[in-house]
């Protein structure tokens, strides 16, 4: 395996995007684990999908560009492709949970207005 | 034939000197030639046209997208490490009423509504008059609204409208 050195300039911010960016993710993670309802788990991915991946994406910026000593973007390229796309993920899933919500509440509907018209029906007969 | 805006035929160009990592004079020449080709192929199969203004305007509102996106980052992780204080999170639907018209505004209002953290789009109504979007910790509706409408809408109405 080969070593290389990185510059002191690049390896601290590197290292402190790194550490950060790392963070951040989890923490989104803790919430998609531990928030209470679904729509409210939806919000804790995207801090790892925005700032969680924008700080190592930066992180990785730096160090290649240390490394080849010229400046290395095309980094930039994830974070526009994950920024466009993501909305898209974001409305299905929102919708089906929607459209799962309403399903479940008419069926609710639907059996206590059963239940009521056996309840009735028994107290006729 | 109608005119591509030559902004997008730039951007395309920029991405491809990204993708390969390299500013050399063959791969600007060779990026131009694939650029202009799909968007004469992709003009074509698109009948909508969009129209871009006023620059600036987009720039200071990528700036204050960052902005945000680093506060929201902030709020979410509080409200998800339980640092809020004593009072209960509410999270909810905010209806939003909406004046933009050109879909493209929507996509990129879209984007913007769901790369900050508390914040997700749920739903537009088909006359696309009224957006229903779902926010982690809501405190105030009137302010959410208020903030949709001002930050965002307002700078994507100037710039596509």
């Amino acid at each position: 395996m080969t070593t290389f050195d990185y510059p002191l300039w690049a390896s601290v911010p590197a290292s402190i995007l790194l550490v950060v960016g790392g963070l951040v993710t989890v923490i989104g993670s803790i919430g998609l684990l531990r928030l209470p309802s679904f729509f409210m788990r939806m919000h804790g991915p995207s801090m790892g999908n925005t700032l969680g991946t924008g700080c190592v994406l930066i992180a990785s910026m730096i160090l290649s560009s240390a490394l080849l000593g010229r400046p290395v973007m095309h980094e930039i390229l994830i974070t526009v492709f994950i920024v466009t796309v993501s909305p898209v993920t974001a409305m299905i899933l929102m919708r089906a949970a929607i459209y799962r919500t309403r399903v479940n509440e008419e069926r609710r509907r639907r059996q206590e207005q059963l239940a009521q018209g056996e309840g009735s029906r028994a107290s006729d007969g | 034939m109608r005119r591509v805006p030559p902004v997008f035929l730039c951007v395309l160009v920029v991405m491809w000197l990204l993708l390969n990592n390299t500013i050399s004079l063959g791969h600007i020449v060779l990026g131009f030639v694939l650029s202009a080709l799909l968007l004469l192929a992709a003009f074509r199969l698109r009948p909508l046209q969009p129209t871009m203004r006023r620059f600036p305007v987009l720039v200071r509102l990528f700036f204050d997208v960052l902005i945000d996106i680093i506060r929201s980052n902030i709020g979410v992780a509080r409200v998800v490490l339980g640092l809020v204080g004593e009072r209960e999170v509410h999270a909810g639907f905010i209806h939003i009423p909406i004046d933009m018209r050109d879909p493209h505004g929507f996509a990129v209002l879209a984007m913007i509504i769901t790369a900050t953290p508390g914040t997700i789009w749920v739903e537009l109504t088909d006359d696309r008059t009224e957006l229903t979007i779902h926010v982690l910790d809501l405190i105030d509706e009137q302010e959410w609204i208020d903030r949709i409408k001002g930050r965002y809408e307002r700078p994507l109405m100037e710039v596509f409208e």
